[in-house]
């Protein structure tokens, strides 16, 4: 009885702040999402199914979004799981630490500041001058889905880097040379053994970089410069543009079950797949 | 130090084909010498056991002959070939791991058909499911292939780990303090079980440990090593009756030392006169020369433990006794000698009625079964 009551009372804080901060707002948002615009902008109470009739007229920042963001989530891993591999089986233990550190020292800076220099690295006096010049003829990065692609991979690869890297990091060596012992030449012990027990890290790393760009607004806001935008591009707009308020509710709505949809399905495909043992791994 | 001296062992290589040879072997960790110039043979179907401390090159042996440490300089053979830059995924040879280094995504069976399903052709599906099958059968897990690892206990992984291993007929089995995580009582199924598999099988063993009882019990022949040198090797029974130094006597069984200096010689007995001025009659063999250093090495179960004294006998007083069954344990104190440990049997025990701590005897032995040593 004492041990229960003390359980909820170290709960309590956080149950609070997830229930007000969280469920209520959503909450709020279902509701909103079956109402209407009110004509001065805001919302009516009412019970229509009409805002979610509507969601193809937002079909290009949906499309956006179902597809830069597993792109850029893919991206990201074929270019973190190298580096971490090296960080974790190749890199000399003395520097292990510093060059870990310097996969984090982006962080340090704001990621407002860090995409305003890939405005100006993409934009007309950045790189495609240097390309004009080298003789390449003309081209366009900056508002262009490269230029959004790049913005995500540069900013979210950090967290992609480290829980794979440290799955690396916990992978028992011996298992390696017991690989090699049993006959396996360096390759296939990579594909039957190293990559079997990092995908705990990968289905981590995937799963915090996919969520975050499902939600992402700031980098294409500022490298898609309005031509390439996600849907929280569009909600900022129909909650503070257009102020409609109960379309915006529809499309929040809808981009919180197509995320509920695809982060189950992926982890239960990666269960399936890897034999992972305890779903904390996963997560 | 004298290096790599066979002493009674050549009846067990002799009439044996090597499987595996060292030339020269060594092996540097920047500046520590691992293994200093290995020379010696394995031969086919031997149970060989590398003994010594941690650090004394046993397990860099092994490695040279898995393949995972190539030596820095000289070679290894196997089978007549020579596989010094043979890297581990080609060479017929298999190891048990200390910790077992089973790969924990996959079932029992699937970690015994591993190194099947490395071999190129691949073989059958049928016939690894076959040959898993016939493993378990051996190691006693039959019906246990479906099973993750994590479910299984200590002494089961144990045995998948064996059965990983002898499912490739491996040419070597390498067995690398295999028995070190078990507890006492399945240490000692599990010994009796590895010697009983190999007779079997026909397979070379080569173990590797630091537990003397391990290597006397399991072994055909034993290596004890030090500063990645081989001391002596030789069959359990010679390396604990002709001890060639105070460092194998004190490693292969217990042994009591009294240090001094070896007073005179012949070709096979000697004296030692300690500092007290104390002289000891005793067996001496080797290179050991009047006035060197030397120590006389007792074992405990040579020494008589008496309550009245006889000629030759020197006075002690009983510090402790343990009782271990069929042997009483005692721990004497004598006045210049300093304490000496004492095996007395049960029978004798019997006959001549135990001591208590506080009473005073008297310890004797044969001075032929005293050895004068070198002092290492």
């Amino acid at each position: 009885m004492q041990r229960r009551l003390s359980t909820w009372l170290l709960l309590a804080p956080a149950g609070l702040w997830f229930a007000v901060m969280l469920v209520l707002p959503l909450c709020f948002v279902v509701v909103f999402s079956f109402g209407e615009r009110a004509a001065a902008g805001g919302y009516v109470p009412a019970f229509t199914l009409a805002q979610y009739a509507n969601l193809p007229a937002r079909a290009t920042a949906f499309r956006n979004t179902l597809v830069l963001a597993p792109l850029g989530t893919l991206l990201s891993l074929v270019i973190a799981y190298p580096l971490a591999y090296f960080l974790a089986m190749r890199a000399d233990p003395k520097w292990r630490t510093l060059l870990l550190i310097l996969v984090i020292v982006p962080f340090w800076t704001s990621i407002l500041i860090r995409s305003y220099a890939w405005i100006f690295i993409l934009g007309g006096q950045g790189l495609p001058a240097v390309i004009e010049w080298l003789g390449f003829g003309q081209v366009r990065l900056i508002n262009t889905p490269f230029a959004v692609l790049t913005g995500i991979v540069y900013g979210y690869l950090p967290l992609m880097v480290l829980p794979v890297y440290v799955s690396l990091e916990r992978l028992d060596k011996r298992l390696l040379e017991a690989s090699a012992d049993l006959g396996a030449p360096p390759m296939r012990s990579f594909l039957q053994v190293t990559l079997p027990l990092s995908l705990p890290g990968v289905a981590t790393g995937c799963m915090l970089v996919f969520i975050l760009l499902m939600g992402e607004f700031l980098i294409p806001a500022m490298l898609g410069g309005g031509k390439v935008f996600f849907i929280g591009n569009a909600l900022v707009d129909l909650f503070l543009q257009s102020r409609n308020w109960a379309f915006g509710a529809a499309v929040a709505v809808t981009l919180v079950v197509i995320m509920l949809v695809t982060v189950s399905l992926y982890m239960w495909l990666m269960r399936r797949m890897g034999g992972v043992r305890d779903d904390v791994a996963l997560m | 130090m004298q290096s790599q001296i066979d002493s009674g062992a050549k009846d067990h290589t002799a009439d044996r084909p090597l499987v595996a040879e060292f030339r020269a072997a060594t092996k540097r960790y920047g500046a520590v010498l691992a293994a200093d110039a290995l020379s010696f043979g394995i031969g086919r179907g031997e149970f060989l056991s590398f003994l010594g401390p941690s650090g004394c090159g046993k397990t860099t042996a092994l490695r040279m002959l898995a393949g995972f440490d190539p030596p820095t300089s000289g070679d290894v053979y196997l089978d007549g070939e020579r596989v010094t830059d043979v890297p581990a995924y080609r060479r017929p040879v298999n190891m048990v791991f200390q910790h077992y280094a089973l790969f924990p995504h996959m079932t029992v069976a699937q970690n015994i058909g591993y190194g099947l399903l490395q071999r190129r052709p691949r073989p059958g599906r049928d016939e690894v499911a076959r040959k898993v099958d016939r493993a378990l059968d051996m190691v006693r897990l039959t019906g246990f292939g479906p099973r993750r690892i994590w479910e299984m206990s200590g002494g089961q992984q144990q045995r998948v780990a064996l059965a990983r291993a002898i499912v490739n007929e491996p040419k070597v089995l390498l067995l690398d303090e295999p028995l070190a995580a078990l507890d006492r009582k399945l240490r000692r199924e599990m010994q009796i079980e590895l010697q009983t598999l190999q007779r079997q099988l026909g397979i070379t063993f080569v173990l590797v440990t630091h537990d003397q009882e391990e290597a006397l019990s399991m072994s055909d022949r034993i290596c004890i090593m030090r500063g990645g040198r081989i001391v002596q090797s030789g069959s359990p029974n010679a390396l604990y009756d002709q001890p060639v130094s105070r460092y194998v006597a004190d490693f292969v069984g217990k042994s009591n030392f009294i240090d001094g200096t070896l007073t005179a010689r012949t070709a096979t007995e000697g004296q030692i006169e300690c500092a007290s001025g104390l002289r000891f009659a005793g067996r001496v063999s080797g290179a050991l020369a009047a006035g060197a250093r030397a120590a006389l090495s007792i074992r405990p179960e040579q020494i008589d433990l008496a309550h009245s004294a006889r000629p030759g006998a020197e006075p002690v007083t009983v510090i402790n006794r343990i009782f271990l069954g069929e042997h009483t344990e005692y721990l004497v104190r004598h006045a210049s000698l300093g304490d000496l440990m004492v095996l007395v049997a049960r029978q004798a025990e019997a006959s001549a009625g135990r001591f208590a701590p506080g009473d005073a005897g008297f310890i004797s032995w044969a001075p032929e079964t005293g050895l004068i040593l070198p002092q290492d």
